[in-house]
């Protein structure tokens, strides 16, 4: 859950650290998911570009890679923004108020979930409990939850960079 | 030089969450400038989690607590000698004597909030590692039956008996075997299993390891979601320290037998904490859910034996191993042994981690722990068990704590979350959110789950909007009979029920508006 190390760089250079993770799993048992968490740790992402290498390393055709990234909601395929807003969506958040927090979100950032503001500054997700639930309603921005987080608590959170 | 004196702000992720980083700075920086000695123990939470941050401070060897603190609060802290249990307008006196947290037994998480989580010398100062001493006594047999007259049930829903479930393991063909312990907490409402490994890794890893030697099997595997960063940083470093002692590796505290274990990070699929799409998981593939038979104890992670326990069973082993199978069962009534952990979420004044013997009643639990709702308003209703658990009328709640009891009004104990809810709440809405969700998290497999999730969302709008309500109330039933009777697992097969409750206790919620 934790934000892109190696963002930039060129692709030959992504390429190679896309291949270097991959031999580094493919030998543990049920490696893939470790590699791929790996990669988006590194990246940020799951580039497109990714799926092809990891395939080759894993012995693995192209479709089994991205059906496995496909059907877990929090591998991304595009980059994030420079922080990534999780929205707890579950029922403990609603009974404080979350549908509120998220209508206020949304219209704060001018984006719907899976999406990333235009200046690049902010990616909006929904997630299905924090197990912060005694403390609704709750967000996490990047790998940091917060508590009883009203819309103006928001408001300063955003604020912060 | 004044005196040491020891202060405890947790790190924990609701506490955190409510600015406990920013307190500890804070006492750090305040001692720094009075020249206080101070050291801080960044211990787990005692799950009071509407005190928090709520801190503690050892005076004559009785923890005091203060609570809920914010950083501006520390200097008057000072003022008022904390340090000495000094009275202050947050002070809540002896932190055991806290009524709250002295009505529970606090057995699983005896050490929860007490220690410093990563601390291997405080956990066995405590009791920890006794069951362990134990085991490597014992014959695989023995252990098993153990945990079979325990009379424990599994945590993570479906109840089913932890002895039973070892026997077949052990009994199974297989040269490799495994414990694959079930860490996705994804119902919301619940955070027993994030507290455990937050704030007590190790009774975790010695659960695993009795399990292991119990069965033989040499690798088990945390499955644990990635929304938990704290919980897997902590259970790691957990991991590697108990490498370190002898107590994970190839002679687990010299038995001569190999326990290894290994945190394995899922990525935020529901179904991921059903066990055989958990499997799956961890086998690197597509969360889809196996066909049943065989069963994971008979063919599980790669094919071989596997006991699949949620955390809260396997943390709850080391001390039936180390008091005896009768010292649990005692707690609790009819089939239901030993203790429940409930959390109390959502809309709720007293939220957090209640500990207590099977048969309290939901009132008991709701009034007496709970305090009602945050908001002061009526509870409307309480989802049990998660997603996939009933909506609970206020006229239910005389019903006991008991996995039978729950199941004679249509509901669930599942992992223990009582999520509140006041009357401002909407219940059509939750009732189109768990088709939704539902819907979401489908892994696909079969029809009346994939598809019929989705309707389900289609038909309850129309209702809302009031498009042929009677027609549309009579496909909604429909709908969810098809859903129970036709789906492979309980994700679609258990979905509609939030749905009925609200048809059954709330229907003037679900018409056109
Ligand atoms: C849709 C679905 C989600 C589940 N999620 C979890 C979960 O997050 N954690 C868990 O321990 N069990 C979960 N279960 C129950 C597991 O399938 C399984 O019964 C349990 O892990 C067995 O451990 P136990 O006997 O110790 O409870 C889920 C079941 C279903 C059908
Ligand atoms: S009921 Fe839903 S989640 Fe379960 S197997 Fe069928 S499609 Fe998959
Ligand atoms: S429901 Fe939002 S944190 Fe659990
Ligand atoms: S993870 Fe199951 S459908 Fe998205």
């Amino acid at each position: 859950m934790s934000g892109a190390k190696n963002a930039n760089g060129g692709a030959d250079a992504r390429e190679a650290l896309v291949l270097r993770i991959a031999r580094r799993h493919v030998a543990r048992p049920g490696g893939l998911l470790p590699a791929l968490h790996a990669i988006q740790d590194e990246l940020g992402y799951v580039p497109a570009e990714a799926v092809p290498s990891v395939a080759e390393v894993f012995n693995i055709s192209r479709a089994e890679v991205h059906g496995v990234i496909s059907f877990y909601h929090l591998f991304r395929t595009t980059p994030p923004g420079r922080r990534t807003l999780y929205l707890c969506r579950s029922e403990a958040c609603q009974a404080m108020g979350a549908r509120a927090l998220e209508r206020h979100a949304a219209e704060r950032l001018g984006i719907g979930f899976h999406e990333t503001t235009p200046d690049g500054r902010i990616s909006l997700e929904p997630i299905f409990c924090l197990g912060n639930c005694a403390c609704s309603p709750a967000v996490m921005i990047d790998d940091f939850v917060y508590g009883r987080v009203t819309p103006q608590r928001l408001d300063a959170l955003l604020e912060e960079d | 030089m004044a005196a040491e004196h020891r202060v405890f702000v947790p790190r924990d992720t609701t506490a955190r969450s409510m600015g406990a980083d920013g307190v500890a700075a804070a006492i750090a920086a305040e001692a720094d400038r009075r020249e206080e000695s101070v050291t801080l123990v960044r211990n787990g939470s005692r799950g009071l989690y509407w005190l928090e941050p709520m801190i503690e401070v050892e005076a004559g060897g009785v923890r005091h607590a203060y609570g809920p603190v914010q950083t501006s609060d520390v200097p008057a802290l000072f003022n008022a000698d904390f340090l000495a249990a000094g009275r202050h307008a947050l002070g809540l006196g002896p932190t055991e004597e806290i009524p709250w947290l002295a009505r529970q037994s606090r057995l699983t998480f005896a050490r929860v909030g007490v220690t410093d989580p990563l601390s291997l010398d405080e956990y066995r100062a405590h009791g920890g590692y006794q069951g362990l001493a134990r085991v490597v006594e014992l014959s695989r047999d023995e252990i098993v039956s153990i945990v079979t007259e325990s009379g424990l049930r599994g945590r993570g829903g479906a109840a089913f008996p932890t002895g039973v479930k070892w026997r077949t393991v052990l009994n199974a063909e297989g040269t490799q075997k495994y414990v694959a312990c079930n860490a996705d907490e994804g119902d919301s409402g619940t955070f027993a299993d994030r507290m455990v490994m937050e704030s007590d890794p190790f009774v975790l890893i010695e659960g695993m390891t009795i399990a292991g030697l119990a069965v033989g099997a040499t690798q088990g595997y945390v499955y644990l979601r990635a929304e938990y960063p704290l919980a897997i940083r902590i259970m790691n470093e957990a991991i590697g320290i108990a490498e370190t002692a002898g107590l994970l590796g190839g002679n687990v505290m010299g038995s001569g037998q190999a326990f290894n274990l290994e945190v394995r990070e899922a990525a935020g699929a529901y179904i991921c904490g059903e066990e055989t799409s958990m499997l799956e998981s961890l086998e690197g593939k597509r969360g889809v859910i196996r066909f049943r038979p065989p069963l994971p104890a008979v063919k599980g992670l790669f094919g071989a034996p596997t006991i699949v326990n949620n955390v809260i069973t396997l943390a709850s082993v080391p001390i039936i191993l180390a008091e005896g199978a009768d010292y649990y069962r005692d707690y609790g009534t009819g089939r239901s042994r030993g203790t429940l952990t409930v959390q109390l979420a959502g809309n709720v004044k007293r939220g957090g981690l209640v500990e207590i013997g099977f048969g309290r009643t939901l009132r008991e639990l709701l009034e007496d722990f709970g305090g009602g709702t945050a908001t002061g308003r009526p509870i409307r209703a309480v989802q049990a068990g998660g997603p996939l658990g009933a909506y609970i009328h206020p006229s239910q709640f005389d019903t006991p704590l008991d996995y039978e009891a729950f199941e004679g009004i249509g509901g669930m104990i599942g992992h223990g979350g009582l999520v509140v809810f006041d009357d401002t709440v909407d219940m059509g809405e939750q009732a189109r959110f768990a088709m939704e969700f539902c819907a979401i998290e489908s892994c696909g497999k079969c029809t009346p789950c994939r598809i019929g999730a989705v309707r389900g969302v289609e038909v309850i709008g129309r209702i809302l909007s009031g498009d042929d309500e009677s027609g549309n109330l009579l496909l909604l039933r429909d709908l969810c009979d098809t859903m129970i009777a036709g789906s492979l697992c309980a994700l679609g097969g258990m979905a509609p029920f939030p749905v009925i409750s609200v048809l059954d206790h709330y229907p003037e919620d679900l018409r056109a508006r």
